[in-house]
Formats: C-alpha cells, sequence, structure tokens
C-alpha cells in the first residue's frame, strides 16, 4: 500500500503551499485546530436567547447517550464529500482533506470521551501502552462515534509499525456506491482521521489511511491502516 | 405474479433507470425506452390535468390484455413504474420499497447527481435483492 499523500500534519505546518486546498475548511486561519470564530462566547446570539444557555454552558453529560439520527447524518456526509470533492484535484487529495475533517473530530471525541470516564474518577489513568490504546480505539472510540464496537483489530505480518482496525460495515459508508472509475477512494478517510486524532492526542503519532478489503459476505468491509512512527515503537520497547 | 420491468423516470420525464427481470415483455432499444418513457410523462400529465373532481395526482395503473403498469408518484415528481402482470396484487408495496432503496442508495449517495441516470452499485443490488428474477 503506497503512502502517495504526505502527512496531513505537513499541510499545516508549511501551509503555504497548501494554502488552495486547505483555505476552504478554515477560512479564517491556517491551523486544523482553528475553532470557528464562536461569537457566542462574547455577546451571546439572538439564538441562545436569555432562558437557554449557550452552547459552551450546557452540561457535557447530558449528552451522553444522545443518538443522531442516521439518515440525518447520511445526507450530511453526501453533502460533504461533494462538497469537498468540488475543490481538490484528485482522489488523493479528497481521502486527505477528508482525514483532515474527522482529524478535527477525533481531538474533540478524545478530549470529551476521557472526561467523561475518569474526569470524576479520583486516581485517573491514561492509557501509555500501544495495545491498551488500539483496543480503546476498537471500542470505545467506535463506540463513542459509530455505537458499536469495530470488528478486529490486526496486526501486520510483514511490518511491525503497521496494525490495522477492521469494520465489516462502516455505518458512515453504508449508503455510498463509489463509482468504478474511483475505486481506489475509501470515504472512510474520514473515520482514519478521526483515528489517527485519537492516537495524536494520546502522544501516539501515526500515519493513518483507510482502505476498502471487501470480502463476499461483507462488500463494505474497510481496514483503517495505521502506521506508527518509529518514536512511538521505541518508547514502546522501553517500557516493556 | 411476474415483475417484468422497473424504470424510473425524474421530474422532467427522462428516464433515468430501466431494468428488466423476467423476460416476455419485447426487447426494445434504450432509445425506444426513452422516448416510452417521455410519452407516458406526457400521459400522466393529461389524467392530472383532466381530472373532473379537483386535483389529482394522475393515473395510476394502466391495464393491457397480458400486463399491467404500475406507477407510483413522489411529492418530488420522481416516477415509479413498474410493469407486470396481470394478477399481481404487491405492486404498490413493491414500488414503496423501490422507494425506500432509492431515498438509501441514490439521494444519500455523494456520487449521484440528481436528476441523471442512475449508476449505483448499491442500487442495483438492493432491486436485485429485492424483486430477484420477477418471479414470485
Amino acid at each position: 500500500m503506497a503512502y502517495a499523500q504526505p502527512h496531513p500534519r505537513l499541510s499545516v505546518v508549511s501551509n503555504s503551499s497548501q494554502s488552495s486546498s486547505t483555505d476552504h475548511l478554515s477560512p479564517t486561519t491556517s491551523t486544523r485546530f482553528s475553532l470557528p470564530s464562536a461569537p457566542s462566547l462574547h455577546a451571546p446570539s439572538n439564538k441562545a436567547g436569555p432562558n437557554r444557555p449557550n452552547i459552551y454552558d450546557r452540561n457535557l453529560n447530558k449528552t451522553r447517550g444522545a443518538e443522531v439520527s442516521s439518515a440525518a447524518f447520511a445526507f450530511l456526509f453526501s453533502e460533504i464529500i461533494q462538497y469537498t470533492q468540488k475543490r481538490v484535484s484528485g482522489i488523493n487529495d479528497l481521502e486527505r482533506q477528508l482525514n483532515t475533517l474527522g482529524y478535527r473530530i477525533g481531538s474533540r471525541v478524545l478530549e470529551l470521551m476521557i472526561w467523561r470516564a475518569e474526569g470524576s474518577s479520583k486516581a485517573p489513568k491514561r492509557e501509555i501502552k500501544l495495545l491498551s490504546v488500539l483496543v480503546m480505539i476498537h471500542a470505545q472510540v467506535w463506540k463513542a462515534v459509530f455505537g458499536k464496537a469495530a470488528d478486529a483489530i490486526e496486526r501486520s505480518v510483514e511490518n511491525p509499525d503497521e496494525y490495522m482496525i477492521i469494520d465489516n460495515d462502516p455505518p458512515i459508508e453504508r449508503h455510498i456506491s463509489v463509482p468504478r472509475d474511483m475505486s481506489q477512494l475509501s470515504c472512510s478517510s474520514f473515520t482514519a482521521g478521526i483515528v489517527e486524532a485519537v492516537l495524536d492526542g494520546l502522544s501516539f503519532p501515526a500515519r493513518v489511511t483507510a482502505h476498502n478489503t471487501p470480502i463476499a459476505q461483507f462488500p463494505n468491509r474497510t481496514t483503517i491502516l495505521i502506521k506508527l512512527e518509529k518514536s512511538v515503537l521505541e518508547r514502546e520497547e522501553l517500557l516493556k | 405474479m411476474v415483475v417484468f420491468s422497473l424504470w424510473v423516470i425524474n421530474k422532467a420525464g427522462g428516464l433515468v433507470y430501466q431494468r428488466n427481470f423476467a423476460d416476455g415483455l419485447a426487447p426494445l432499444t434504450s432509445n425506444e425506452y426513452l422516448v416510452l418513457a417521455g410519452t407516458l410523462h406526457g400521459i400522466h400529465a393529461i389524467t392530472s390535468r383532466l381530472s373532473p373532481m379537483g386535483s389529482s395526482s394522475g393515473v395510476q395503473v394502466i391495464e393491457a390484455e397480458t400486463f399491467k403498469l404500475n406507477v407510483l408518484l413522489t411529492v418530488t415528481g420522481t416516477k415509479f413504474v413498474l410493469l407486470t402482470s396481470l394478477a399481481d396484487t404487491n405492486a404498490d408495496s413493491i414500488l414503496q420499497k423501490v422507494y425506500d432503496i432509492y431515498a438509501d442508495a441514490v439521494m444519500k449517495n455523494p456520487f449521484h447527481t440528481p436528476e441523471m441516470p442512475i449508476r449505483s452499485e448499491g442500487f442495483d443490488t438492493r432491486i436485485g435483492l429485492l424483486i430477484g428474477t420477477g418471479q414470485t
């Protein structure tokens, strides 16, 4: 599997060369961590009203078990892909943009998940072992984002720095039929971005990509390929 | 009960999907299908204008000697047409399911352009599962 695209974070560091492809995502600032300008923080917008607390004041646990209509999300995601596709020059570019969008979600998911799990704990802990991090992504992150655990974690036989998370039927791709001339495209690059952000947030920098690996029983089966940076493996050696 | 063919006609009268299931229909070229779909669109418009009792949703079934043609008109103007044998009684429920599948596999697919011919593997597969070879 080839990695033609540069690491997505590089597009932020050297933004000058990438500005044309990233500016539609964050028109005002150049980093992927930028918050959208939030007027409600300073001047309560008319939507928030006097009786309704604005979104930043709401209790984070209120939406813990909340669910989103999958049809509404399917339309939104479809529109995101159409919007992005109009502004990129190829499949690699499209996947990188979806990855960037997922990254913004992943960093928030991680923060929220840890806050909910450890926030009230007397001895909050943080995962530092690679395997437990992978298991956490496979089970907890997937549950938080998709409402179900992923189907498998595998370790690459050839490359010790590669791990794979496999989803037999990714909910975000359920209604998407990729045309034949774009068959390498995997819309789960969005999920790859989420995984990458979670790994990054836990200091396991990695390059994460998504690949279609259909089998007869699951035509939508998708593999999220995690290629860890060398430093992670070296640290893992030391921790043993 | 035999299902011969399924057509999807967009709101402008263009045929965006056509698929045959059971054998038995006279073979036509794709151009002829386009003309027939356009004509049906016109007939549908006439029937909805002619109604003596106020507004009408137009023709729903056309019966011929050997088959019938069932039409489902959606609120957006897309028409689903199912060609079945005369004995068929559940054409309406099949059409409703086709509409369901269309909403899922076509409208939620980012690679589909509205009003253009439907080329979606997911739609093909699910229609195939629903109707199969057309024999029930």
